[in-house]
């Protein structure tokens, strides 16, 4: 177990320093501008040259990259170029935004995915299998976007015009601030995600849920006397889960870039849109650090899920 | 020839000839419960209708008299500068430039498809090399192939591609070289899982004891007992890619404009919905019919080809 956990959180090391230098390539090789745009139209070479030299811009390649990497490892991601804000409070300030969003979303989708996709399972071919499944297909094929756009228009707009103003077009209110309002702010973002991703674990369920149904061990659970209920729940689900854990710690490792294009639609200022601002912007100390950060959030939970396989199946042994 | 070969031992009575048992390939059994599937065929028969209206769209225009790229600012646009509803002229409405909708989603059509095509060819060819080759050498090969496959899988995707085409500039090709590049990893590990067990099967070592060269086996012997669930795979790929590639254009990353694109135009009309509910829901209509045509199509594939299928619907 230990070597296990050493080895991954190595790997996971390794796939972040990775992910460091292509970023830092990407944008070294691609012609940057920044100095000039921060010294203004009118600005002597001279000006330009000395902004450049500020942001530590005319520094070769390698010693950027080391003096980024020295102080990544002191926590510290560097201060954006146009406001000298720290990266570490701009994702501090946007992390709980999309936190809210992830969070919020992965609770709805998982009891919604994974309690349709049981009630699939248990009576396949039924009409309630065939309504869910077709409900299921009908969201997987939906982009993220796309229903986003319909739940503005019609619970948003429509709503509103006919004197319901219950949900709000976008925007964010803070936890602490009013809970009741950040709920509110939240709902349909939450509604978009969740519609999209539950569908995925609504197939998923449903068909481990079937294979497992199918196992000598849960005949017999049966032939013991056990509630249908119990057989379904505690001999099945448990066995069955193994593959949507895989699938959720691969989403919610995703989920600060799955989440982009929903704070995109709904205008909250997490750590996708305020990364997207940051690109068009070449800000680049602010593009590394949250890209960084959303790796961080992979690899943690992509070690997460390991551990879940082993509490879920005993006969998984890590090593 | 000798006497009792002859005799037809299949016939019930001698001398009526009777139609040889053919034997039926695992494609054709696949093919045969593919087509008695009616939601798969009628997918199918989608699918096929959006290629042609694809294929058609410079026809589409002339019909209609209106370039995907013309704007109609007279009869195009209300006098309040706003997109025009559907008319007799603008059968799909009008876009905020006064654009013919159905015309540009015509030609959208070309760009999805295009797309989800192509990025899906290059994705499988790409995962099934990379696949086959740490599944067959195994050792250091596979070490290092499949831990490159795990750091691409940690990649937060959208976010690194949304990096990448900001740098490089939106475009086509950039946008399936994108999509390819997070893709392939997938389809390398399910071909590496099962290269693995195959590559321990007697026939293999019959072919390596003919003397056949690796590169032989892994074409000839590994990679036809494979074929099977990447064909499934890159079925339920395709609209993967296209809702990527849907998503890229309408954050802006896609192919740049005026050249139509699905996403595009869902991102055009995001101020306009209050008012132009045409602009959203024909775009947004052609994207998910696509979509879910795919998708309806692909279970079917599934359900036809993998042999695991059968135990499932079981129950």
């Amino acid at each position: 177990m230990l070597s296990f956990l050493v080895r991954r959180i190595l790997i996971g090391v390794l796939v972040l320093w990775i992910i460091t230098m292509l970023v830092f390539g990407i944008f070294f090789v691609a012609p940057n501008n920044v100095a000039q745009t921060l010294a203004g139209r009118q600005a002597t070479p001279e000006t330009v040259a000395l902004v450049q030299h500020r942001l530590g811009l005319d520094d070769p390649m390698w010693l950027q990259y080391l003096h980024f990497l020295g102080n990544a490892l002191k926590g510290n991601l560097g201060y954006d170029y146009y406001h000298l804000v720290s990266v570490n409070s701009i994702v501090a300030d946007a992390a709980p935004k999309t936190a809210s969003l992830a969070i919020g979303a992965a609770v709805l989708w998982l009891v919604l995915g994974v309690l349709n996709g049981v009630v699939s399972a248990v009576r396949p071919r039924s009409l309630i299998d065939r309504g869910l499944t077709g409900f299921a297909l009908f969201f997987y094929s939906m982009p993220t976007f796309l229903l986003g756009l319909v739940a503005l228009y019609f619970l948003y707009y429509r709503l509103t015009v006919a004197g319901f103003a219950w949900f709000p077009a976008g925007g964010y209110v803070n936890f602490s601030q009013d809970p009741l309002q950040w709920a509110r702010s939240l709902i349909l973002p939450w509604l978009t995600l969740a519609l999209v991703y539950a569908a995925t674990y609504t197939r998923l369920t449903r068909a481990s849920m079937l294979e497992v149904l199918g196992e000598d061990y849960i005949r017999t659970a049966r032939s013991k006397g056990i509630s249908e209920r119990r057989v379904t729940f505690r001999h099945g689900l448990r066995a069955a889960l193994t593959p949507v854990v895989t699938q959720f710690g691969i989403d919610l490792g995703q989920l600060v870039g799955g989440a982009l294009v929903t704070e995109q639609v709904f205008s909250i200022d997490g750590l996708g849109r305020t990364s997207v601002q940051a690109i068009d912007n070449q800000d680049l100390p602010v593009i590394i650090g949250i890209v960084l950060v959303a790796a961080a959030v992979v690899v943690v939970a992509n070690l997460l899920v390991d551990m879940a396989y082993a509490w879920l199946d005993p006969r998984v042994r890590l090593s | 020839m000798t006497q009792a070969a002859d005799v037809d031992v299949a016939s019930p009575e001698p001398g009526v000839p009777v139609a040889p048992i053919a034997g039926r390939s695992p494609w054709r059994l696949g093919w045969e419960r593919l087509r008695r599937d009616r939601v798969a065929m009628v997918s199918l028969l989608v699918i096929v209708l959006i290629f042609a209206f694809a294929l058609l769209a410079p026809l589409v225009a002339s019909l209609t008299g209106h370039d995907p790229n013309a704007q109609f600012r007279q009869t195009g646009l209300t006098p309040d500068g706003l997109p025009e509803a559907p008319t007799s002229e603008f059968l799909l409405g009008t876009d905020d430039l006064g654009r013919d909708i159905l015309v540009r989603i015509a030609y959208g059509a070309r760009i999805s498809l295009l797309v989800g095509v192509v990025a899906t060819v290059i994705t499988i060819i790409v995962g099934v090399v990379v696949g086959l080759a740490a599944g067959y050498y195994g050792g250091v090969i596979d070490t290092v192939l499949a831990r490159f496959v795990d750091v691409v899988l940690s990649f937060p995707f959208l976010l690194f591609a949304v990096s990448l085409v900001s740098v490089t500039g939106p475009s086509l090709w950039i946008a399936i070289t994108v999509i390819a590049l997070f893709s392939w990893a997938s389809v390398a590990r399910i071909v590496r899982g099962q290269v693995l067990s195959i590559r321990e099967k007697e026939y293999i070592e019959a072919a390596r004891s003919l003397g056949s060269s690796d590169v032989r086996i892994m074409a000839l012997d590994v990679l036809p007992n494979v074929l099977a669930p990447v064909i499934v795979y890159s079925t339920l790929l395709i609209p993967i890619v296209i809702s990527t590639e849907a998503t890229l254009s309408f954050l802006g990353l896609g192919v740049p404009p005026p050249t139509p694109t699905w996403g595009g135009m869902l991102d055009e009309s995001r101020n306009y919905y209050q008012q132009a509910w045409w602009f959203v829901v024909f775009p947004g209509s052609a994207l998910l019919l696509t979509t879910l045509a795919f998708n309806l199509f692909g279970d079917g594939v599934r359900d036809a080809f993998d042999p695991r299928a059968d135990r499932l619907m079981k129950g």
